[in-house]
């Protein structure tokens, strides 16, 4: 075992304890990105110098007994969280030199708390993108198999921590962009309740679903993440003013008598054979710990994904407006007057995706189809909440599939890009209802490449699906294999 | 044909509050440019609104003093649009239930009383501005980008420029009452679109209109509202047609000219910002404000004319402004005579001020001081000249007005062995005025009185002077 194949808490130990230094420990994963990254492609940006100053640091700190969890802990972040001084690029040509002058508040909470930043991770274009082939930088590969995606679109992200490049990541997760790409790299991907953690200074894709996440190794370092940045932020409306309790304390391991629903609507989909296998074994563990299992139904399933679709890219094609080549980012040299600066700067600036669906979203949010598409879809996406509200009366959490299938060969996907879409349809309704959810991994497929199940409970309720995670991944140890790299 | 104008007007009244609208920025006038900002109202990706609570105070304020309902669960909105000017390419306002709705102000003039109805108050934030002819070409100053305005939209029920300019001012005058408005119409913190048609008198149809933009003058609402209707009947009777667009007003040239430019009908891409929580404004909220507004003119100007037995002009005069309004009663208090007080405040103070340019809140002589020096006329310890003169000393080196009447030795004479003295002298060496006067010529009577004050350096008291004169002479 390697210094770099350990948990976030294992680390934490040994910081503290003094068998390692934050240096020695930040060399390691620097070196080991250095090897590598080269196949992998989950960094944009590295941040040598500044993680050793911050390494550094903890050293002290650690040394005067003034530590957290995450003193001297490396960890990385999305490229679409601000880092002041760090470039941020969202993966973009159109922030590709973008320096922000702030950070965002989850960052400055995991600096306080002592975190080493390595670098900031690929991701697709403005996180628009399940594979993450819609980034500026190239796609990210699957430590598991180079051939195929890291799924999107925290890919970075997910295949950093698989690769053991970092100790844990934060993504972002907007329909399932921190939990697809943990399952398909088999990682632990969190998305906390939206309000859990604060937005401020996350590039925002789609603001009402936008939610960061944890990726890590297991649910233990889970728990240490999101206590680390969760809770209430004022520079954030939406942010929730509740308190944050001691996540890590949920995990037992005792599970007996736990209500979990299967929903039928994720088990009649076109599941690949590997994953209903992994769905069957996942089931029958948790009944031997004794938990409940009720068939259960969330009746407008069929609808999240259009819904998804048409208020996400409403959204996004507003938060996009900002990036005009006036103020800040891309600039066209190919322009003679004003709009033709603007025009030129969006069209060379953002990739296909981008620019796709800033033209639905644009489309839905016209004075004609405000009323038949935007106001439907938001009446929809109450009947969704609704859904969520009456299972919850009824059972404590909900056990899906992460994924209909296995993470997809790199290229599959740009020939049918509606295909790539349908891997968010199991993660797209938690966004949708506000609610949180996890996914953690639950076996391999036979051509050996990760698989994810996904816990889904109610909002705010993170220590419940952390319980049963932990429960599941203490009895299974799927968490425990790791891609030969 | 005679034609019938009718006109809406869309007002912009930008709120004093201390920092802007959806961050902590300064909202300071005539900062260096872009200094007044902040990650987020350079629109950063990744920065989020927070809402100034005192905005929606200031909102509920202005509803409630127009007559409006207050909404009690209202939104933001996002308006999307291009422009160097509004960094996030679209402003966040309110469309769908705005904070206020449905109010009304009475005007009065010459047609009588008339009611023109409020069709909404909103919240929103300002754009930045556009600097041109700098070396290489134009920069964007963000200084007022996020500075938080209220728009009041009054219905079409305005029918000439006079009836627009009366709802202005009475709309100016009530924000500047309630404080939420420094009334700056240079600096741009009150100003108005135009929307303009015209129709067949007797006709119910209105006819395309026009909008005239950011209009930022009470006379230059009035021209530019009399050229575009000028402007409207003499195309339609020539057999043009009006087209609706956007138009600015020229002041140089006294005439309204169409925005250079396509003017496609934008489509605003309105949807709730998703950044921003719903405002819930419960009733206790808009009672404890209405319960703090303060005076509102149609009040003040009642209870001036009934409780200081001013005459009506006078109640107007002294209610234009509140500061106005405030320094006449306290003046009134010091000198313990009203309408004295209101001749003087309306008189030599509003005179000064005129000539030298200030403000009234930037008087250089206090209530106290002007209610001193009436005091002084009053018991007759000096007379309406002198306390002219002693005004202007106050003007100009402050100071207690006792005391310098004082130190000057300006105090008058009502010592009639003193007064006297100098009549006897002075009828002495007039004989032939007297006998001019005793001979009926009553017109004399004014020299001897000049004569007399001219002696006594103008601190004679004339009333005893005219009484000994009249005795002396009968």
């Amino acid at each position: 075992m390697e210094l770099f194949d350990l948990t976030l808490y294992q680390l934490h130990e040994m910081l503290h304890n003094r068998a390692i230094s934050s240096r020695e420990l930040t060399k390691t994963m620097l070196e080991r990105i250095e090897a590598t990254d080269p196949e992998i492609n989950a960094f944009i940006s590295r941040t040598t110098d500044l993680a050793f100053e911050a390494a550094d640091r903890a050293d002290y700190k650690l040394a005067t007994g003034n530590c957290t969890p995450l003193t001297g802990i490396p960890i990385a972040l999305k490229d679409n969280i601000m880092t002041s001084g760090i470039r941020t690029t969202c993966a973009s040509k159109m922030l590709e030199n973008f320096i922000a002058p702030y950070d965002a508040s989850l960052w400055v909470r995991l600096k306080e708390q002592g975190a080493v930043l390595l670098g900031k991770l690929n991701m697709d274009e403005f996180a628009m993108g399940s594979t993450n082939e819609t980034s500026f930088f190239r796609p990210v590969h699957n430590p598991w198999n180079l051939l195929h995606s890291s799924g999107g679109s925290s890919g970075g992200a997910a295949a950093a921590v698989a690769s053991r490049q970092t100790v844990a990541a934060i993504g972002t997760d907007t329909g399932g962009s921190v939990r697809q790409p943990a399952a398909h790299c088999g990682c632990v991907g969190l998305k906390p309740s939206y309000g859990r953690i604060s937005r401020h200074g996350i590039i925002p894709y789609a603001s009402s679903f936008d939610q960061a996440g944890t990726i890590t190794r297991d649910v233990r370092d889970a728990s240490l993440m999101l206590k680390a940045i969760a809770g209430y932020d004022v520079k954030d409306s939406t942010c929730a003013d509740r308190a944050v309790p001691d996540y890590s304390s949920a995990l037992t391991g005792a599970i007996r008598g736990l209500k979990i629903g299967l929903p039928e609507e994720y088990f009649s989909k076109e599941l690949s054979a590997d994953v209903k296998k992994a769905m069957d074994t996942a089931v029958q563990v948790f009944k031997d710990l004794g938990a409940e299992l009720h068939p259960v139904s969330l009746p407008h399933t069929d609808y999240a994904a259009a819904c998804y679709y048409l208020l996400a890219n409403a959204e996004a094609s507003s938060n996009m407006t900002r990036f005009d080549g006036v103020h800040f980012g891309y600039r066209t040299e190919n322009s003679t007057n004003l709009e033709e600066l603007m025009i030129m700067s969006r069209t060379e600036g953002f990739g296909s995706e981008v620019k796709f669906r800033i033209l639905l979203g644009t489309h839905t949010l016209t004075a004609e189809n405000y009323q038949k598409r935007y106001v439907k879809a938001q009446k929809v996406r109450w009947l969704i909440q609704q859904d969520f509200d009456n299972v919850f009366s009824k059972v404590d959490i909900l056990l899906t599939p992460t994924t209909p299938t296995p993470a997809p060969l790199l290229g599959e996907g740009a020939e049918d890009p509606l295909q790539t879409a349908s891997s968010d349809i199991f993660t797209n309704p938690a966004n949708l209802a506000g609610i949180c959810a996890i996914s953690i991994p639950a076996g391999f497929s036979s051509n050996g490449l990760p698989i994810g199940l996904q816990l889904m409970g109610r909002p705010f309720d993170e220590e419940g699906i952390l319980k049963a995670a932990y429960a599941f991944e203490q009895t299974t140890k799927w968490h425990m294999e790791k891609a030969a790299l | 044909m005679n034609y019938q104008p009718v006109i809406g007007l869309e007002v912009h009244v930008q709120l004093n509050t201390q920092s802007k609208i959806f961050c902590g920025c300064s909202t300071r006038f005539g900062a260096e440019p872009n200094h007044n900002t902040c990650p987020g109202c350079l629109a950063l990706p990744g920065t989020l609104p927070v809402l100034n609570r005192q905005v929606v105070d200031f909102a509920i304020m202005a509803g409630l003093a127009t007559n409006c309902t207050i909404t009690p669960n209202t939104f933001f909105a996002r308006k999307s649009y291009f422009y160097p000017d509004l960094p996030k390419g679209y402003q966040i306002s309110q469309l769908d239930d705005p904070i206020c709705a449905d109010g009304w102000l009475d005007i009065e003039g010459e047609w009588g009383l008339k009611r023109i109805g409020i069709t909404r108050i909103h919240m929103e934030e300002d754009a930045g501005k556009l600097v041109h002819g700098m070396g290489g070409g134009s920069g964007v100053d963000l200084n007022r980008a996020g500075m938080a305005l209220l728009e009041v939209v009054s219905e079409p029920d305005i029918r000439s420029a006079a009836e627009a300019v009366a709802y202005l001012k009475q709309l100016y005058q009530i924000v500047t009452y309630l404080g939420i408005c420094d009334g700056n119409m240079e600096e741009g913190s009150f100003r108005c679109d135009a929307n303009i048609s015209v129709m067949p008198e007797g006709s119910s149809t209105f006819g395309t209109r026009a909008e005239i933009k950011n209009i930022n003058s009470f006379k230059f609402v009035r021209q530019a509202i009399e050229y575009e209707i000028g402007r409207q009947v003499d195309l339609i009777e020539d057999g043009g047609k009006v087209l609706q667009e956007t138009r600015l007003f020229d002041p140089a040239k006294v005439i309204t000219r169409a925005m250079r430019g396509k003017e496609t009908a934008h489509d605003y891409r309105y949807f709730p910002d998703p950044d921003l929580v719903p405002i819930v404004i419960s009733a206790d909220w808009v009672n404890r404000i209405e319960k703090n507004l303060p005076e509102l003119p149609d009040k003040k100007r009642q209870r001036f004319i009934t409780y200081y037995a001013l005459p009506e002009y006078d109640a107007d005069v002294l209610t234009a402004s509140r500061d106005l309004a405030a320094y006449f009663e306290e003046t009134a208090a010091f000198a313990n005579n009203p309408k004295a007080a209101a001749n003087w405040v309306m008189g030599e103070v509003s005179r000064a001020l005129n000539d030298s340019g200030l403000y009234i809140s930037q008087c250089p002589v206090t209530p106290k001081a002007l209610g001193e020096l009436i005091r002084l006329i009053d018991s007759g310890t000096i007379s309406g000249t002198i306390a002219k003169k002693v005004f202007d000393q106050l003007w100009t080196d402050g100071g207690n007005p006792a005391e310098i009447v004082e130190k000057q030795g300006l105090a008058q004479v009502s010592d009639t062995k003193a007064i006297e003295e100098v009549i006897d002298s002075l009828l002495a060496a007039s004989p032939e005025q007297v006998a001019e006067y005793r001979s009926g010529k009553e017109k004399v009577f004014g020299f001897f009185v000049g004569q007399v004050m001219k002696a006594m350096k103008g601190k004679a008291n004339p009333a005893v002077v005219n009484d000994l004169l009249k005795g002396k002479l009968a």
